[in-house]
């Protein structure tokens, strides 16, 4: 089973700053890491490999940098890891991405499946996935807690979250999946896998050229979104404490709560 | 010169210090506590290549440097101690010895299982009299037929009964003093071979310290490590090595100590302020952060002197007696910022006090590396 897998190096936290000037993110001083779903992702696949066999390849689409997610990605059991890097694709809203990262897959060769995180902590639009699979073609099912593949390794039963309970769906393969974290819980890279990544330097990088892509779907001019101002919410103001005897408060606090139609008393 | 981490080593740093934040931290106060060993995280820490970490890969180990090795025992006793000194013995006392003076099928039978973590190893040189005074091994081998016959008690021994692989010290020749000890590879369930007593410990609770007993132990030939003669010498270039593990494991109770006291520090209130804003607060974490640095940069540069194959005993020796005492020291002080919280058991520093007292005495004690200094030093 020929298994890709998506990811993503994100800054490590989930509380982003966003410089009030520029409006973009702060980064200085922020750690990168793989986004915390692709990490799972990546968990999935590799579980898949050592159950079905076949080999696992890992794309990121980035700078420079995000080789060191990749680096890790193959320290984890990767067998080979593409940085899908190029000034091109600068710029690139999801529409690009999801292109630049459709005709990587592609360049992959001979696929079964293709595994993304569900959505990434720097800018959680949970785009990509589907919009892969719409660009290469093929059925998705996004925000899996399950992926169970028949034993014939030709279709996939996928049990999907939803926020009031689960789906429950069947496809053929190929076809592309999002997950969540409760899916699996990652290993840690090993030892030997970083000693062996560090050594060998084998994780490649693809330009545009590589991948073949149409100069007009990627980075700037392959992105019709265009980001008219970004801005951190204003922080909430402080809640309201009621005090006094309990009888009063309760009383008080439905009153209120009444007032703002969160319940309803008959 | 160059003080920065290469890629590989930052790597290792964050993969170690994520599996013991994750992993190690939240248990290892119950660890102490139930003075339980914790072998489902041997286990992990074996599947991770963590057990023999320097062992080259044909060996079933690694391959990694000696200074990554360092940051390993660093960052997994900085969560627990008592772990940190279980994958210490593994790969410094039990595979570095078979490693460098084991036959081929010595290190086929034996190594390889210790380095991909599938068997535990344990290091018995320490008996009743013989602690500081190794020379005097009153066990002793007897060769008999096509094998030896071991007799006496080592006490003391980290791992022991949990360990699978054991590296013992004979006497062979009692005639030829230091020449006539010899070392040797027994297995648990050797015919003869059992252990004593289970050590009720200050510190480092959860790592367990037995006595093995041999009583007329029947081993074959083919279990002799090295030359007939050549333990004493086996065992002190064994414990150069250990020595810069015990050192990291200082060092990992060290800076565990400074960080809770600086979180402590800026989170407890005295006087309408957090203490962390107190002249004396802060003479004594910035005290702690300097040690603590000092001792780092010592055991770093015994790591970079194996790994670069230049003479280590004295910088092994060094890094080890100055990160010990550093451990205590901060450790004490840890407590002193924490006030009377310090000496309950909510707060973890009582078990960084309590654990960091055996680096001072354990694989040599401060007298000991003193003694190896002054000898390599007073030429």
């Amino acid at each position: 089973m020929n298994i890709v897998v998506c990811i993503k190096q994100v800054p490590d936290t989930t509380d982003v700053k966003i410089d009030p000037k520029t409006g973009t993110l702060i980064r200085e001083g922020v750690p990168s890491i793989i986004n915390p779903d692709d990490r799972h992702a990546l968990e999935e696949g590799l579980r898949l490999k050592e159950r079905f066999g076949g080999r696992v390849v890992v794309l990121s689409m980035g700078p420079p940098q995000a080789m060191d997610a990749l680096m890790e990605a193959k320290a984890m059991g990767a067998d080979q890891c593409y940085l899908i890097s190029d000034r091109a694709f600068a710029g690139a809203d999801t529409l690009a991405t999801s292109y630049s990262l459709m005709k990587s897959v592609q360049a992959v060769g001979a696929w079964d499946i293709v595994i993304c995180g569900r959505q990434a902590i720097d800018g959680d639009t949970a785009q990509i996935g589907p919009q892969m699979a719409e660009a290469l073609g093929v059925p998705h099912v996004s925000y899996c807690i399950e992926i169970a593949v028949d034993e014939d390794g030709k279709g996939v039963t996928a049990k999907r979250e939803l926020e009031d309970g689960y789906e429950v769906i069947k496809t053929k393969l190929p076809a592309l999946f999002t997950v969540i974290k409760d899916i699996n819980k990652p290993r840690y890279p090993s030892v030997r896998g970083i000693v062996s990544v560090c050594r060998n330097c084998d994780v490649q990088t693809w330009t545009a050229k590589d991948i073949a892509a149409s100069p007009k779907m990627i980075g700037l001019n392959g992105s019709p979104t265009q980001v008219a101002r970004t801005f951190a919410p204003e922080p909430k103001g402080q809640g309201v404490v009621l005090k006094g005897e309990p009888e009063a408060v309760v009383k008080e606090l439905v009153k209120r709560l009444r007032e703002k139609n969160v319940v309803r008393v008959r | 010169m160059d003080f920065a981490l290469s890629k590989e080593q930052q790597m290792l740093q964050q993969m170690v210090r994520d599996f013991a934040q994750k992993e190690i931290e939240p248990i290892a106060s119950d660890l102490d506590k139930e003075g339980r060993f914790p072998e489902e995280i041997i286990k992990k820490l074996g599947e991770l290549g963590i057990m023999g970490m320097t062992v080259p890969k044909e060996y079933g180990g690694a391959g990694a440097d000696t200074v990554s090795y360092t940051i390993a025992i660093e960052e997994i006793s900085r969560a627990c101690a008592s772990t940190g000194i279980a994958v210490s013995v593994n790969n410094s006392l039990a595979c570095f010895p078979i490693l460098a003076f084991g036959t081929e099928p010595q290190r086929q039978r034996f190594l390889v299982p210790l380095a991909r973590g599938e068997k535990l190893g344990a290091f018995g040189l320490t008996e009743p009299s013989a602690g500081s005074d190794a020379a005097m091994q009153q066990t002793v081998a007897v060769k008999k037929g096509d094998g030896y016959v071991v007799n006496g008690i080592k006490h003391f021994i980290t791992n022991a009964s949990r360990a699978d692989t054991y590296i013992v010290f004979a006497m062979e020749d009692r005639t030829k003093g230091t020449r006539g000890i010899s070392a040797f590879i027994l297995e648990k369930g050797d015919p003869g071979f059992s252990f004593g007593t289970i050590e009720d410990k200050l510190g480092i609770r959860a790592s367990v310290t037995a006595e093995l007993i041999f009583e007329d132990c029947r081993i074959p030939a083919d279990r002799l490590l090295g030359e007939s003669g050549k333990g004493f010498k086996i065992a002190m270039s064994t414990l150069d090595g250990g020595r810069i593990g015990v050192a990291s494991q200082a060092l990992g109770i060290a800076q565990a100590a400074l960080d809770r006291s600086i979180r402590f520090a800026k989170e407890r209130e005295q006087f309408g302020k957090p203490i962390a804003a107190l002249g004396a607060i802060q003479e004594a974490i910035a005290n702690m952060a300097t040690e603590v640095e000092a001792a780092r940069m010592l055991v770093r540069y015994a790591a970079w002197c194996k790994d670069t194959k230049r003479p280590y005993t004295a910088p092994a020796a060094m890094a080890k007696l100055f990160a010990s005492e550093t451990a205590m020291k901060v450790a004490t002080k840890a407590i002193q910022v924490h006030g009377g919280y310090g000496y309950m058991k909510d707060y973890p520093v009582e078990r960084y006090f309590r654990d960091a007292k055996i680096t001072e005495l354990y694989e040599g004690t401060s007298e000991i590396q003193r003694l190896v200094i002054a000898l390599n030093v007073i030429k």
